[in-house]
């Protein structure tokens, strides 16, 4: 199929990125943002989640948790450039949620194409939040054994690094089958499931270890390992997104302080040591949304090139939002280093984004193996 | 149907239908002699000849100037030259040499000449029979181009010119010069005006072109001094005094940021070049060795590589995202980076390309060892050339941190 000029995106993703960027703005500005998230500064405080499960219904109640589900589990059925516009969007406002995760969770679900998997989609279209649950102890999602095994159809062992696990329904696990790698739907609730949340730095989500005993779970596909490298350039291109959200953000928060802020008798935005940067900071912001669309786009029209595409933009909005977040909290000076200044929820969102599901080098190792072929030993 | 041809006007794709079918029957042949890497570097005359005939026989089939009226000497059509662009491109033709006149001269004869002048200078220039160049630096005003001395005194219906112009490319080629001059000294940006000068005319006669070497050794630019050069005032572009407003056109368009799109061929210099950086410096990689291994295999500069892939692409990206309104906050944000963007990378890839080369990096031009003759090398070296020529990285930065972000204005 071929690429579309404009990305695939049409009046119809624009109308909901629009919708979208209006609800956050209204429904949570940054400084009731902060309100909810940063009421209270303890640095060893242990595990928090602090979400308005009232906006997620509203979200809901909107269609976007079934906005990329399949018109035959119900869901509106549209393209990855619409989950990126609105994956951008929940960046911009640094939106504590399962919406990311549930996102995710979606194309996970949608390349399983078992029963037992749409009927998951489903639950998502009606409003269930899930997230992934594929991560080793090393930090591994594929490519090396889980820490969950299965016997007799329960599962045992634990997934590391679980994104909103606090806030979601239900997770989707990946087990390790004797050699073979399968993936499964566990239930919150059920019995032998409980979570051990970790503490983070990000304020903008809660993660935790789902330790599980001889839990109940549905199988979704006995071939995890093919069902993750399908669904991986959508996952990578949500995080991308997310990040140029963001990204966007900071930059403009920035500009408006070097516009404000004076010293030496002069708006400080003046000097280029201020001004080169923040240009440096939009140039890359512009690369890696670029990638994110042209990625997302790929998606959508079932390109070959779509894992290539999507290697590119996680690479380059982690490395732009290591850079970017640096320099936002750098240019604000005394206040940006202080926990009143709104700069440090992005710093820290943007420096979790960037490192989940891998950072710049890694994504460039995989690109270059796919693009060079394998480094000759 | 290719990506570019999916949403033509009915114009443009049978426009696009003819531009293939010329292009298939009367692509140039390959170039007996090594062709510049850029228009702004050609040497010799033998290489004019061949990119001239190259440029006139495009203009005559109708390739060049498609959206200048027809009065001028253009196609009179509407948005088409981008789509010879992108079918010239396509059949990897070699690039035009009147670079300066159909990318700067051209647009603001267009937009500020009177109708005669416009009439008598856009057919030639846009054939490429005669080559324009441009005088705006002077040895005391780079960066800050308002600061211009050279001076224009009028006299009657004339005015007389005297100072100096630097790096000048194509001057040694050229029959024209655009020419920013200072015809008030108590005003700065009001005392410019902004002329057409025939300087090919006025050799020997008021105008002395010198040529300067470059840091690579070639030849290319020039300085020019005037020295009581008297030319007509139906030369003037728009008013006394607007010289100013004139140049930011000018510049517009050298950003690839103007109102019309600039015809430009594709990129082929000699039949064995890949397209873009990233093709060249794999197969560099491939051919180079480090600590006893090909370059290919070396983890840092395995990354390296993808990170200039990622940079090349994004480039490409963002001209492509830059067409699709929605997905741009600010209308100018990606346009205004396309000089800075383009010459910086095309810098690092040569950067890249000589840390890849390592021990052959050190041969030049006319050593037979040297990997692909040199041509790392010299592009490294011209590369500065385009991050200093056309207002330097830090001007760009500047203009993008001004009029994109808004920040305080350095003038």
């Amino acid at each position: 199929m071929a690429m579309p000029k404009n990305f695939g995106f049409g009046e119809e993703e624009q109308m909901l990125r629009d919708a979208a960027r209006r609800f956050f703005e209204d429904r949570l500005p940054t400084d009731k943002l902060h309100k909810l998230v940063g009421e209270d500064p303890q640095p060893a405080k242990g595990p928090q989640c602090f979400w308005e499960p009232a906006l997620w219904n509203e979200m809901v109640a909107l269609g976007w948790t079934g906005l990329a589900v399949p018109e035959r589990a119900g869901g509106i059925g549209m393209g990855c450039v619409a989950v990126a516009a609105l994956a951008e969007e929940a960046g911009r406002a640094a939106l504590p949620s399962p919406l990311i995760p549930t996102l995710q969770a979606t194309y996970l679900l949608a390349a399983c194409g078992s029963e037992s998997a749409d009927a998951a989609l489903s639950r998502i279209a009606e409003g269930s939040a899930m997230t992934l649950a594929l991560t080793n102890r090393q930090g591994a999602w594929g490519g090396a054994a889980s820490d969950v095994r299965v016997s007799d159809g329960r599962l045992s062992g634990t997934a590391w690094y679980v994104q909103d696990a606090a806030k979601v329904e239900a997770y989707l696990v990946r087990a390790m089958d004797g050699d073979s790698e399968k993936l499964y739907l566990v239930e919150k609730g059920a019995a032998g499931v409980t979570l051990a949340g970790d503490a983070i730095v990000d304020l903008t989500r809660d993660q935790a270890r789902l330790n599980l005993e001889q839990a109940d779970a549905v199988e979704l596909s006995d071939n995890a390992a093919s069902i993750i490298a399908a669904a991986e350039p959508a996952l990578f291109t949500i995080l991308a997104a997310d990040m140029c959200g963001a990204a966007e953000w900071q930059l403009q928060t920035t500009v408006e302080y070097a516009k404000v802020r004076q010293q030496f008798e002069r708006q400080i935005g003046f000097f280029q040591a201020i001004k080169h940067p923040l240009v440096n900071f939009m140039m890359e912001i512009d690369i890696a949304r670029s990638h994110t669309y042209n990625a997302a786009c790929s998606i959508d029209c079932a390109e070959p090139g779509a894992a290539v595409a999507a290697h590119m933009a996680k690479s380059a909005a982690s490395d732009m939002a290591a850079f970017g977040s640096g320099r936002s909290v750098q240019f604000h000076g005394g206040i940006g280093f202080t926990w009143e200044c709104y700069v440090h929820i992005y710093f820290k969102r943007q420096n979790h984004n960037l490192r989940l599901m891998g950072d710049g080098p890694y994504h460039r190792d995989r690109l270059a193996s796919i693009t060079l072929g394998s480094e000759a030993a | 149907m290719s990506e570019a041809a999916r949403k033509d006007t009915a114009e443009q794709a049978e426009f696009r239908e003819y531009c293939r079918e010329w292009l298939d029957k009367n692509a140039p042949p390959p170039a007996p002699v090594r062709l510049p890497l850029s228009a702004i570097e050609i040497m010799t005359t033998d290489q004019l000849d061949y990119m001239q005939a190259w440029q006139k026989s495009a203009y005559d089939a109708g390739l060049v100037g498609c959206d200048y009226p027809v009065e001028c000497g253009g196609g009179g059509r509407t948005d088409c030259q981008r789509v010879a662009n992108e079918e010239m491109q396509r059949a990897g033709t070699p690039i035009f040499p009147n670079i300066i006149g159909l990318g700067m001269a051209a647009p603001t004869v267009f937009f500020h000449a009177q109708e005669p002048l416009k009439q008598a200078l856009l057919p030639k220039l846009l054939s490429g029979e005669e080559i324009w160049c441009q005088g705006f630096s002077e040895p005391g005003s780079g960066s800050d181009l308002a600061s211009v001395q050279t001076f224009a005194e009028r006299k009657g219906d004339k005015w007389v010119i005297n100072g100096h112009k630097v790096w000048t490319s194509l001057a040694h080629f050229a029959t024209w010069m655009i020419i920013l001059v200072r015809t008030d000294k108590a005003h700065k940006y009001e005392g410019l005006s902004y002329f057409v000068v025939p300087i090919k005319a006025a050799l020997g006669k008021g105008v002395t072109v010198r040529p300067l070497i470059k840091m690579t050794a070639e030849t290319g630019f020039n300085e020019v001094l005037f020295d009581n050069l008297e030319i007509d005032d139906s030369m003037r572009l728009d008013e006394v005094g607007k010289g100013w407003d004139v140049a930011m056109t000018t510049l517009a368009h050298e950003r690839g940021a103007g109102k019309l799109v600039t015809p430009a061929a594709g990129g082929r210099r000699d039949a064995n070049e890949q397209a873009g950086f990233i093709g060249g410096l794999t197969s560099l990689a491939k051919d180079s060795f480090r600590n006893g291994r090909r370059a290919i295999d070396d983890p840092v500069m395995r990354d390296r590589l993808m990170q200039m892939m990622i940079r090349e692409q994004g480039f490409g990206l963002n001209q492509k995202r830059m067409r699709v309104p929605a997905l741009n906050d600010h209308p100018m944000r990606i346009a205004l980076q396309f000089k800075l963007a383009i010459s910086e990378l095309a810098q690092d890839a040569s950067e890249l390309a000589l840390d890849l080369e390592g021990a052959a990096s050190s041969l030049y031009l006319g050593d037979e060892n040297a990997p692909a003759g040199g041509k790392w090398a010299l592009s490294y070296m011209n590369s500065f050339g385009h991050t200093i020529a056309a207002g330097t990285s830090e001007v760009q930065r500047n203009i993008l941190g001004e009029r994109v972000l808004g920040l305080p204005k350095t003038k």
